[in-house]
């Protein structure tokens, strides 16, 4: 079983969702992003994100596109986060790491080579956001050698006869993204979520967490009362930039207990 | 294009939206069913006579088409070889070729049931362009524009504002073309529902590339007939300037099946090919994807965008349409670079000699027949886009010749 999946079949267990907290990779530098992502899974991150940055990062709201920007400034490149990620995994074996980002650095990178050195350094999970199914086919061979999961992303535009095609090739969990919109912006309400999150579990037995515009434990809650997991993002960022890394870790902590607090039916 | 033979040239692209292996539909899922039902719509409209008579309508009563050939005397004698022809869209409604793109496309959204219009634009004569269809069909504009270019494009600014259309000032990135495109696209994520996205070059997902350039093939259709007329034969020389490739593509795919025709583009290359500050993305990129598509790309060795530079804001982006990277790979159009410094003289040049202010983006096409043009034929012929008219440039320029306005 992948490490992904080990987590949710964990959770499922102990009857509860999982919190994803994000870091964008060397903001403001490499050894914030380091400390941010032990720190992180000792105050309860179940998987971590981890942002790859580019100059262009279409999907993405100011708070991350700032973040891309002062990561590049710091001077990461693919191969350094490829590096973060080595580092972090000698002394944690069992928090998984899902890298997110755009295509162009690991097509410039090169496909076969990225997953392999992605594979080899503890990388469980990608989330390619400009790489719709139709496009798919130049990674899922390579990804599946690997053992990497593909994690796509669904909106609340994609239809039902398009969610098949989308899951088709998916793996680890699916990302549902909330609202229609960049990152960081609005909140999808309980509302929306009891509407949308059926309509998924009903195409797909793979775990579903929800991300753009989860800020407050209160919302992580929201969301895990529907779906499996919650991913925070630009609310942590804004507290990195705002505060420090032991803010972010303290919002981490509340977060986790958010998602904590909601009892889900064990398996 | 399904009326081709399958080995034309101008049978591109594939179902996939592929221009051998440049285009592509590289876009967030959120964007993929608009994407997807915008090519159907468009596929419906381009077979729909009721579409095509319409979009003639405008095209002829309110942009003014076709537009005007004309021979270049002066500049041909003064340049002592082939015969120069300037295809002359600088004298469309709104001063450029963007127009016929921006009519095309304001009659698919309104078939789409569209509401509300979004645009990018670096010089800014997309921006008017779309702010005027805007205003003739009573839709609400917003314009993304580089925070860079806002500043040295004030008088189109001001066009787009009297036409009634909100500039948004981007002021992430180099503050270009290129961050413009960006915030449009963020904007479309989040207004699916009611909003089409106009694109003024002939690049982005499928099937934009595809749809400009049809938008824009009247071009070279017209320039064709109108030089039978003229001269009784086609060029030896079809040249344009390319920034994304939307004025190039509309006058080269004409001629793309004519062996005997060569076809130039002509890149911006800013400070000089081998000083980093240039928009050459074909002579000095290499493939990869942005903002939708497969295609050459100004880029770092770690795949990171990098800004490109010219002194003419309509050129000044780091990438080009996915046709002309493939046009490029399979060597049927060469591409060539221009300095800012080359394209300040030709469009000096062109002013004196034929009483046309040339945009700066077209100067450098200028710019290259003042180099080829003296070692022709006098029965030669190149053909020219003229593809806008420099009165948006004059302020730019004046600073450049140390004259302050």
């Amino acid at each position: 079983m992948s490490r992904i999946a080990g987590v949710f079949a964990g959770l499922r267990k102990e009857g509860r969702g999982a919190l994803i907290p994000f870091v964008e990779a060397f903001d403001p530098d490499r050894a914030t992003s380091l400390a941010l992502l032990q720190g992180m899974a000792a105050n309860g991150a179940d998987i971590i994100e981890i942002g790859m940055p580019f100059t262009d990062p279409m999907a993405d709201g100011p708070t991350i596109q700032a973040a891309g920007l002062r990561g590049l400034k710091a001077g990461a490149t693919l191969r350094g986060v490829l590096g973060l990620v080595r580092e972090f995994r000698a002394t944690d074996s069992h928090t998984p790491l899902v890298l997110m980002g755009y295509l162009n650095p690991i097509l410039s990178y090169g496909v076969p080579q990225f997953c392999v050195d992605a594979a080899q350094a503890g990388v469980d999970g990608l989330i390619i956001v400009d790489l719709p199914p139709e496009e798919a086919d130049l990674i899922l061979d390579d990804a599946k050698a690997n053992a990497l999961d593909i994690i796509r992303l669904i909106a609340p535009t994609t239809s039902d006869a398009r969610l098949k095609q989308v899951l088709e090739g998916s793996s680890g969990f699916v990302y549902y993204v909330s609202i229609t919109g960049i990152t960081g912006t609005r909140t999808a309400s309980a509302a929306d979520l009891a509407r949308d999150i059926p309509r998924l579990r009903a195409a797909t037995d793979l775990p579903i967490a929800v991300g753009f515009g989860v800020r407050t434990p209160e919302q992580a809650a929201t969301v895990v009362a529907h779906a499996d997991a919650a991913i925070v993002a630009s609310a942590l960022i804004d507290t990195l930039c705002k505060e420090s890394k032991e803010a972010v870790l303290r919002d981490v902590r509340a977060l986790a207990d958010g998602v904590r607090g909601v009892r889900k039916q064990a398996a | 294009m399904n009326d081709h033979t399958p080995n034309s040239l101008r049978a591109w692209p594939d179902a996939r939206g592929r221009f051998g292996e440049f285009g592509g539909r590289y876009v967030a899922e959120t964007l993929m069913p608009l994407i997807l039902e915008l090519e159907s719509a468009y596929r419906a409209s381009k077979s729909d006579p009721e579409f095509q008579k319409e979009l003639d309508y405008y095209l002829t009563h309110y942009v003014g088409r076709p537009s005007p050939l004309w021979h270049a005397q002066r500049l041909s004698a003064h340049l002592g070889g082939a015969k120069i022809y300037f295809k002359r869209e600088e004298l469309n409604h709104t001063g450029a070729h963007k127009i016929n793109n921006c009519v095309g496309q304001i009659l698919l959204a309104r078939r789409m049931g569209k509401t509300r219009i979004i645009a990018e634009t670096g010089a800014g004569q997309h921006g008017v362009a779309t702010a005027t269809v805007c205003a003739l069909f009573g839709l609400p504009c917003t314009v993304y524009m580089g925070a860079t270019d806002v500043e040295r494009q004030q008088p189109n600014v001001f066009r787009m504002k009297l036409l009634g259309a909100e500039v948004v000032p981007v002021k992430s990135g180099a503050g270009t073309l290129k961050d413009a495109m960006n915030d449009a696209l963020r904007d479309w994520v989040a207004n699916v529902h009611d909003t089409f996205y106009i694109i003024g070059t002939a690049a982005g997902p499928h099937p934009y590339p595809e749809l400009v350039r049809d938008f824009q093939t009247i071009i070279g259709t017209e320039a064709r007939e109108q030089l039978m007329q003229a001269e009784g034969r086609l060029p030896d020389i079809a040249i344009a300037s390319v920034g994304g490739g939307s004025n190039a593509i509309g006058l080269f795919h004409t001629f793309l099946d004519e062996p005997n025709v060569r076809l130039i583009g002509v890149e911006a290359a800013g400070k000089g090919m081998h000083s980093h500050e240039h928009a050459a993305s074909l002579n000095m990129g290499r493939p990869g994807v942005l903002h939708g598509n497969r295609t050459y790309l100004l880029q770092d060795d770690d795949g990171q965008i990098q800004e490109a530079h010219s002194i003419s804001a309509g050129l000044d982006y780091p990438g080009i349409g996915p046709e002309h990277s493939w046009l490029h790979d399979i060597k049927r159009v060469e591409y060539v670079g221009i300095t800012d410094s080359e394209a300040l003289e030709a469009f000096q040049l062109c002013a004196r000699t034929e009483g046309i202010i040339p945009a700066l983006e077209c100067a450098h096409a200028l710019a290259h027949i003042s180099k080829i043009a003296p070692e022709m034929g006098k029965e030669q012929i190149i053909l020219l886009n003229l593809s806008g008219r420099g009165d948006k440039d004059i302020f730019t320029v004046a600073k450049h010749l140390g004259t302050s306005l």
